[in-house]
């Protein structure tokens, strides 16, 4: 043992050494940072329950750039990509990794709410622009909003805002909210209750479970149990599969309807099959949205990738569109970073969503659709709320 | 909550009660008979869901994976028992729960490795796809009965083997004094070997047959995991009708605990634990043999 | 013993002179290792020298860091000298509280209710309003070490960390180098190699233990606070059985029982995850498989090598 305690000793004062050593050969980073390639970083999860999502967004976001000639303000790109599991145990660490070892120029993810929040405070403390193509934590372009933080897909309140204006409308008393216990969940479940119970109805019960479990069994049997007038739910990737068909499974679809934020039904409807038919979403994007920049998009992407674009490849051809913008307007120079972040912030994308703006806290402005399954599709029926900013509480932009 | 309500929980508590004693009776009995513990013991229930994934996608039927992933994982045993876990009986406990521990992590990184980490889900055969109408509002899952009646039968199956059977006379035996019963001419390393190998293919077989009400995910292990040992220490180590009273007791708690105080639901069990800790610092039911 | 005085004050110096060669980067790598080198002293107080082993240790490292997580105002900064100690304090009580149930068992069951200790103590933060969930808390602002008017130090700058830092593992060794060397250390010592002697001697053991248990919570603590103030971010998993067993790995690399051991045990660790991970994405399969072949091939186990090591080297003292 003693021996043994030596060598290790020595070993442990070699790796530090060895590691002074190492950060001497560092290199420094790029100074010249108009001439050369831009670093992007892309901080998304290719495994795990969103690995779907993960690779839809990377795919938007690069076919924006082929459409763009492959560079953006003229200059070329070199990926950098990291997977973040999902997992925000680890997000800091990775954030770190790709801004202090591999500096890159710009971040773009993530999928999380959890993740996003310490990629978005990693990125406040080292200035690194950041474009958000999904997670919705409200408080990023709230309170924690700053000049080199921005967001291409939704805030998670608005959807759950727009089901309860929408539900509130349709006359109905009382609801029930299930959803997992993460700040997009609690988020979108607080934003429908706001308006549900603004337009003169009643959440009942509030149920949660940790994320990511999917044993849903014992709520099922509450919410009979409860028989409210509507279910309000937020899941999302596999576990928006479980739900629906244990929600059938179970029988309450004949008696009790259920609704929810988009993610419910996106990208899921394969696997949740006839369980998912009729059900009623709200998502900032829907099927057989009929306009130009839609059907130019969905088949560039049906001819790139052989597969049908969801929301989340929206979102990543966006934060792309954004960044585009923002490079031409300061002509490629990433230095000229106030003229480079007012370009962004004043930005009007043709979105195939539709017409996309940011406020104040650099949030999305779109147009919340209500959409119905039928067949393999998110049909759009109608617009439930138009132009929905979320008001960027406690943003000191 | 109305009568009917009640009743449907108690009967998802009770479902919920019996999977985890099936995981829990393996574990419990490496521990009572071998005294190894054993904390790689969850990564064998994810083994067993994800084999019954990838086997009932090659044969299309789930039946068929299912036994074939018996088989597969009573092999496995054999090997992990005789490469690894025969070292350490004479070893202490540290020793056994890092080379568990290590286990552990070489289980969940082969599974990233051969069959990723997305997450799964399992179709539920055909016959057993349909639900019984209980009430106006709610229909029950036929195929969450019939799990609750396999975990049944198994647990009736391992009381007969281990107080009915000549196998079993020698592993209470076993239990007890290891060298004197090796002296009498009975191959003890055998029976340790058969026994761990028995509890590889509980904790494997209660994942497979899980799998298709509970997804398969790579978190699964680990939290099936945790729960077994919240089981086999209000159970007390070693006995296994400590193991089926706290699983019931926990699978009531959990459930009743999900809807009537949700925001303290994954608490409930650890508050019961300790309750239970301070009356009997060692479990409720002093181990077998 | 030259030799090792000789080793010893090398591997200072390299600590001490450290960032003023190293990329920010490296320097907040580094002190990530010095933080994790005093959660490992802590465990080593409760496992190499009073021989409790406990899988649960890194409940009080989370309840030290969501200490500060939940004490941090969230639009202005908090104060280090009030913080800190709070913290301590935080993990002392919560160690004396599962104390109280888990010290009156041994052997495994010690290990078992120390795990599902721990994990109740997850879920409280994973899924209650407690703890905020899954996602964590983030700190919008570094605590400040103001008192009064004066701020002696900026913990917004990463060397000023890495030396508050530096200073506070040498302060935890020395005070558990005293400790070992008075009556109570020699009479925990005394639990670990017998305890039926030592109760029949007289000792109220269970109090030595409990005590022994509350400490290494608190110094726990400290090193969760200051893992929380580096990255300004915590979360549950902080408190997972997986950091747990990787403290348990630390103390077996560099050599249970031995101060210096601790430490070493946090460096290799970190050196070996660091190694494996630039070898592949799956690094944590090599690292299983490193644990389990340790186990194996060290016949007799860790604490024969021991013996063996001090039967050749004869003269040498085991434990400092």
């Amino acid at each position: 043992m003693e021996a043994k305690r030596n060598v290790l000793r020595h070993v442990g004062a070699i790796a530090a050494v060895g590691f002074a050593a190492a950060s001497l050969l560092l290199p420094v980073g790029d100074a010249l940072a108009q001439q050369g390639k831009v670093k992007i970083g892309l901080m998304l999860p290719y495994t795990g329950t969103f690995a779907a999502l993960g690779t839809a967004i990377t795919n938007g976001f690069k076919l924006a750039v082929e459409e763009n000639g492959g560079k953006v303000g003229g200059r070329e790109i070199e990926y950098f990509t990291v997977d973040d599991e999902s997992d925000p145990a680890k997000a800091p660490d990775n954030a770190n990794k790709l801004i202090k070892r591999d500096q890159v120029d710009v971040l773009v993810g993530t999928v999380h709410s959890g993740v996003a929040l310490a990629m978005s405070k990693v990125a406040r403390d080292n200035n690194t622009l950041l474009i958000i193509p999904n997670a919705g934590a409200d408080d990023i372009t709230g309170p924690l909003c700053a000049a080199n933080v921005f967001r291409t897909s939704f805030s998670n309140s608005q959807m759950g805002i727009a089901m309860g204006k929408v539900m509130a409308e349709q006359k109905k008393k009382t609801a029930v909210t299930l959803t997992w216990k993460y700040a997009a969940g609690d988020e979108s479940v607080g934003g429908f209750k706001e308006s549900f119970e603004a337009g003169g109805g009643k959440v009942v019960k509030e149920l949660s479970l940790p994320f990511p479990q999917v044993e849903f069994q014992s709520y099922l049997t509450e919410i009979a149990a409860l028989k409210p007038d509507v279910v309000y739910v937020f899941f999302a990737g596999g576990g928006a599969v479980k739900f629906v068909k244990d929600y059938a499974a179970a029988g309450l679809n004949k008696t009790i309807p259920l609704v929810g934020a988009g993610f419910l039904t996106d990208g899921t409807l394969e696997a949740q099959g006839e369980a998912a038919q009729g059900l009623l979403t709200t998502l900032h994007y829907g099927d057989g949205l009929n306009n130009p920049k839609n059907n130019a998009f969905r088949a560039a992407y049906m001819k790139a990738f052989k597969s049908e674009p969801d929301v989340y490849a929206v979102q990543g051809y966006d934060a792309a569109q954004l960044l585009i913008v923002g490079m031409n307007a300061v002509k490629g120079d990433m230095g000229k970073r106030a003229e480079l972040v007012a370009a962004m912030g004043a930005a009007k994308l043709d979105s195939p969503r539709g017409s996309l703006a940011l406020n104040k806290g650099h949030n999305p402005i779109h147009d919340i659709y209500l959409r119905k399954v039928e067949g393999k599709e998110n049909k759009v029926i109608g617009v439930a709320v138009k132009n929905l900013t979320d008001p960027p509480r406690g943003c000191k932009l | 909550m109305d009568i009917y309500s009640l009743l449907i929980q108690l009967l998802n508590g009770v479902q919920y009660g019996l999977l985890l004693f099936l995981v829990a009776s393996g574990l419990t009995l490496i521990f009572g008979i071998m005294g190894i513990i054993n904390l790689a013991h969850g990564s064998f229930y994810m083994v067993g869901a994800y084999m019954a994934f990838t086997l009932a996608s090659l044969t299309g039927n789930l039946f068929v994976a299912i036994v074939v992933g018996i088989v597969l994982s009573v092999l496995l045993g054999i090997v992990l028992e005789w490469a690894l876990f025969s070292h350490l009986y004479k070893r202490d406990h540290l020793e056994q729960v890092l080379l568990s521990y290590g286990l552990i992590l070489v289980f969940e990184e082969l599974r990233s490795l051969i069959v990723g980490n997305d997450v799964h889900g399992v179709a539920v055969p055909a016959i057993f796809n349909w639900s019984i109408p209980l009430t106006a509002t709610l229909s029950y899952p036929v195929y969450r009965l019939f799990m609750s009646a396999v975990c049944l039968a198994l647990a009736g199956l391992l009381y007969v083997l281990i107080h009915r059977t000549r196998l079993g006379m020698m592993i209470r035996a076993g239990a007890s004094n290891r060298e004197m019963v090796s002296s009498l001419g009975l191959n003890i390393n055998l029976v340790y070997r058969l026994v761990f190998a028995l509890g590889v293919a509980l904790a494997a077989f209660a994942g497979m047959i899980a799998a298709p009400v509970s997804s398969v995910y790579p978190g699964m292990g680990t939290q099936v995991l945790i729960i077994c040992f919240v089981v086999v220490v209000i159970g007390g180590i070693g006995s296994i009708w400590g193991a089926l009273f706290a699983a019931l007791l926990i699978g009531l708690a959990d459930t009743f605990g999900k809807v009537l105080i949700p925001e303290a639901a994954g608490v409930t069990v650890y508050l019961l634990m300790a309750a239970i800790l301070l009356w009997r610092p060692e479990g409720l039911f002093k181990r077998v043999g | 013993m030259n030799r090792k005085r000789i080793a010893l004050g090398a591997a200072l110096v390299a600590l001490a002179l450290f960032p003023l060669a190293g990329a920010t980067f490296y320097t907040e790598l580094v002190t990530k290792v010095m933080i994790l080198a005093i959660f490992a002293l802590s465990l080593d107080l409760l496992v190499g020298y009073t021989g409790l082993v406990s899988f649960g240790h890194a409940a009080f490292y989370g309840i030290g860091a969501y200490a500060l997580g939940l004490l941090a105002p969230k639009y202005e900064a908090a104060n280090l000298w009030l913080t800190l100690p709070a913290a301590v304090l935080a993990a002392g009580i919560a160690a004396l509280a599962v104390g109280v149930f888990v010290v009156r068992v041994k052997g495994i069951y010690f290990i078992m209710v120390t795990l599902a200790f721990a994990q109740m103590f997850y879920f409280i933060f994973h899924d209650t309003k407690i703890g905020r969930g899954s996602d964590g808390i983030s700190m919008n602002f570094k605590p400040v070490a103001a008192i009064g008017s004066v701020t002696p130090f900026d913990l917004g700058n990463a060397t000023h960390v890495y030396y508050f830092v530096l200073v506070l593992l040498l302060a935890v060794f020395a005070f558990l180098r005293v400790i070992l060397r008075s009556p109570f250390g020699r009479a925990l010592m005394g639990i670990r190699s017998n305890e039926h002697r030592m109760r029949s001697l007289g000792y109220p053991v269970y109090w030595y233990k409990l005590a022994s248990f509350a400490v290494a919570g608190a110094l726990a603590g400290l090193a969760g606070y200051l893992s929380a103030l580096q990255f300004g971010f915590v979360n549950p998993e902080l408190l997972s059985w997986h950091q747990s067993g990787n403290v348990l790995l630390m103390l077996i690399l560099g050599g249970i029982g031995s101060l210096y051991g601790a430490v070493v045990g946090a460096f290799a660790f970190v050196a070996l995850a660091e190694i494996f991970q630039a070898l592949t994405r799956y690094w944590q399969l090599l690292l299983g498989a490193t644990i389990i072949l340790l186990v194996i091939f060290l016949p007799g186990g860790l604490a024969s090598v021991a013996a063996r090591f001090r039967r050749t080297l004869t003269g040498e003292e085991d434990h400092e």
